[in-house]
């Protein structure tokens, strides 16, 4: 098994997500994680997807997604061409003792405090998956008292856009 | 008297021409881009919901509304209408259950790529998701046994969802199309406009193949020793016939069809070597495991061809020509993988093979001709006539086809009948051979032969069908009467669930349990089919003896005017061999119980 990303640009109509979601579960795929949002085209959302599969199926994974009428275009992006971050926030135990402590970790891994309490902070942290599981891993111990996390969105690099050439009408046949 | 004047359909062509929209209510609208799809035919069951495209569709002077019994009906007539045709054929219910009741047909649909679209009525648009009456969220039960589906909740939307779904159902890969439009809609009023172009930009089914891939597989083909041409139901679809026909005269290729693709290839032709498969010929089965290369075209590797996919046509290399790139390496990886359609395809190779042979490329199969010919005189498909003087089935359906001939249409329901009807009719000519192949859907064959023969009112239209099957959507008979839709069924009478008793005598000791269709306590037979069909108004007829069959034969088919019933019965321990029991490899055919075919020394 492994993970990959893949960026589904969709178009932006009622059920697309119900499609999108049925069609991994009745094909036995896995989602580790799912992110949905608006695009630089009105009419078009984007999905980031990461799937845990071997790699013969992941191309019947994009295979079947292709077939959705909804759907326009799917591109795997792997980590060194492409930026992935995923959004935490998550609330912490502090009092007057360990709150220092938690602020330096905050600063070590370039998150930022959004709220504070008598007895807690609130963190929010941007990142790879990797770092943000490193600074969870840290902030443990201080107690974590809710956690919530977004799915990864991920961009290639570079200057081309993913939603090129995507967008054509078509001429009907029949 | 006088009424407030309806827009009659050249009314609003009249005013469309003139290039102002005319204001139409969504029921209207609906009717009119049915019109405006060429559909002639509409299959379906008014009710709550839908009934606003109802008063529209009483007008319409081109489409006829076929009333049915039961939605399951019209959903496998608008198949057999498809089928038969080649055209889209059309269903429409109200919402809740008579939606519902569409989905095994878009299922079967959906399986055997056969292009409908469903209409159905919703509730009205402020109630979903309320529970309302008779609401059921049909979009989301159809997601998965549909190609595509709509809801509408604004009439001015209508033209183009019905637009999109004709293009969508028969396109591409063809499959079906649901279009759930809520009672709302249809009451409401907007302008009218015919799309003369689709914007779907998710939707491009690539069409052309490959240039590389078909000269790469054209150089297989003349350097394979053992080579078969594999053909599925896409041939079919893509009216791929004349071109598999050239390709396989000009290459010499063996020719195998499957369940789907019976027809497609001339069963009559000495290079067709007939149905491979769980219940294929041993000439068939054995050439795809024997091979070297396999050349798919419109096939998908089923289970029911493959047996167990690991031992599947070990030495083979594949070639799998498939309009859906999904299908491709999805069982079994191929090592040409061609995506198109099967007809562009097939003219392509076959160009192609031509240039090779120009070069002096040429295969030569006379060694595996010699070995394919001495199979098929060893292990023709065969049967036993029951020594108590009880009808052998097979012996009716064989008779049946040389009687009938190759030019009508046969279509079968789901079990020993229809296996039967696959190996001992000779299909000759395309679309001549309906039935349930993926799906399975027992209760198709009367439905379906309906809308067969509703679409080709000039064919004779045969249901071979099962009395189990038959049970499940006979009630479609009254339809058939009323409408004036003369169809003739043939039904196999074994007073069983005959295939699964087929299992229960080979892998449960011969344990009957629930299969039997007329046991005890009911006396003489339940039901009496000859009396069933007279209460419809059809002919019923009975055959019960070989000595009958030709003359009972003959007796339905001078009866033009109504529909024909005929019960045949017969002897209920009858077995359909060959057999690849499931999950064995087709290495472990079997010609009769516990026997396989001796292939001897001669083997290679």
């Amino acid at each position: 098994m492994s993970k990959h990303t893949l960026s589904i640009l969709v178009e932006n109509t009622p059920g697309i997500l119900a499609r999108v979601a049925a069609l991994f579960a009745r094909r036995g795929f896995n989602i580790d994680s799912l992110a949905v949002g608006p695009t630089e085209h009105s009419t078009v959302s984007r999905m980031t997807v990461v799937v845990d599969v071997a790699d013969q199926p992941l191309e019947q994974v994009t295979k079947q997604l292709n077939k959705l009428i909804n759907v326009i275009k799917i591109v795997e992006l792997e980590a060194p061409q492409s930026v992935q971050r995923e959004l935490v926030l998550v609330k912490v135990k502090a009092d007057l003792e360990t709150r220092s402590h938690i602020l330096e970790t905050v600063q070590l891994f370039r998150a930022k405090v959004v709220d504070v309490a008598p007895d807690s902070v609130t963190i929010e942290a941007t990142g790879s998956e990797d770092k943000l599981d490193a600074m969870l891993r840290v902030l443990e111990p201080f107690g974590i008292r809710e956690l919530v996390q977004s799915g990864m969105v991920a961009i290639g690099r570079g200057s081309r856009s993913m939603s090129d050439r995507a967008l054509r009408p078509i001429e009907r046949s029949a | 008297m006088s009424e407030p004047a309806r827009p009659t359909p050249s009314d609003v062509a009249r005013v469309a021409a003139a290039g102002v929209a005319p204001q139409l209510t969504g029921a209207q609208s609906l009717i009119r881009s049915l019109e405006e799809a060429g559909v002639d035919t509409v299959f379906g069951i008014p009710g709550g919901a839908i009934l606003p495209a109802y008063d529209p569709l009483f007008d319409s002077p081109k489409v006829r509304h076929v009333l049915v019994r039961h939605e399951q009906g019209a959903g496998h007539a608008a198949e057999g209408y498809a089928l038969a045709t080649g055209k889209v054929g059309v269903c429409m219910a109200t919402s809740g259950p008579g939606a519902t009741n569409l989905v095994t047909a878009l299922a079967d649909a959906h399986m055997d790529s056969i292009p409908i679209v469903a209409i159905t009525g919703q509730v009205p648009s402020a109630a979903i998701g309320t529970d309302a009456f008779q609401e059921a969220d049909i979009r989301g039960i159809t997601m998965p046994v549909t190609k595509h589906n709509f809801l509408i909740t604004d009439p001015a939307e209508i033209p183009r969802a019905i637009a999109e779904a004709f293009h969508i159902a028969s396109t591409g890969r063809p499959g079906p199309v649901l279009v759930d439009i809520a009672k709302d809609a249809l009451q409401a009023t907007a302008p009218f406009r015919w799309p003369d172009r689709l914007d779907l930009p998710g939707y491009r089914p690539a069409i052309r193949p490959h240039g590389k891939q078909i000269r790469e597989a054209a150089r297989m083909i003349v350097e394979a020793r053992r080579p078969v041409l594999y053909a599925g139901g896409g041939v079919l679809k893509a009216k791929a016939w004349d071109e598999l026909r050239r390709l396989a005269d000009l290459t010499g290729i063996p020719v195998v069809t499957t369940l789907t693709a019976r027809g497609a290839f001339p069963d009559s032709h000495p290079q067709n070597l007939g149905m491979p498969g769980m219940h294929g010929n041993v000439t068939a089965v054995t050439a795809l495991q024997k091979s070297d290369l396999l050349i798919a075209l419109g096939a998908r590797f089923d289970d029911r061809v493959t047996g167990k996919l690991s031992t599947f046509a070990p030495d083979a290399k594949i070639v799998h020509a498939d309009i859906d790139p999904a299908e491709i390496s999805k069982n079994r990886l191929a090592d040409v993988p061609i995506v198109g359609d099967c007809r562009e395809v097939i003219k392509e190779l076959t160009a192609a093979v031509e240039a090779e042979h120009k070069d002096g490329r040429r295969g030569d199969f006379t060694a595996w001709w010699r070995q394919l010919d001495n199979w098929r005189e060893r292990f023709p498909l065969g049967y036993t006539t029951p020594d108590d003087g009880t009808l052998a089935p097979q012996y009716v359906i064989e008779r049946l086809g040389r009687l009938v001939g190759s030019d009508a249409v046969y279509v079968a329901g789901v079990g020993q009948h229809q296996m039967w009807a696959a190996q001992f009719i000779s299909y000759e000519k395309p679309a001549t051979w309906l039935n349930s192949g993926g799906l399975g859907t027992m209760g198709f064959a009367v439905p379906a032969a309906m809308g067969a023969k509703a679409g080709r009112p000039d064919a004779t239209v045969w249901a071979v069908d099962g009395d189990g099957c038959f049970q499940m959507t006979n009630q479609e008979l009254a339809t058939c009467v009323i409408e004036g839709i003369p169809i003739k069924v043939a039904v196999i009478n074994n007073e069983s669930l005959g295939m699964v008793r087929q299992w229960q005598t080979l892998f449960y000791d011969g344990r009957y349990s629930s299969t039997d269709l007329n046991g005890p306590p009911a006396e003489g037979r339940v039901p009496d089919i000859v009396k069933l069909a007279e209460a419809y108004g059809c002919v019923g007829l009975r055959c019960e003896t070989a000595d009958d069959v030709d003359g009972t034969i003959e007796k339905a088919m001078a009866i033009n005017d109504r529909p024909v019933v005929v019960d045949f019965i017969v002897h209920r321990d009858a077995m359909v061999w060959p057999m690849v029991a499931a999950g064995t490899s087709n290495d472990e055919i079997k010609i009769a119980r516990d026997m396989a075919p001796d292939f001897g020394e001669r083997e290679e």
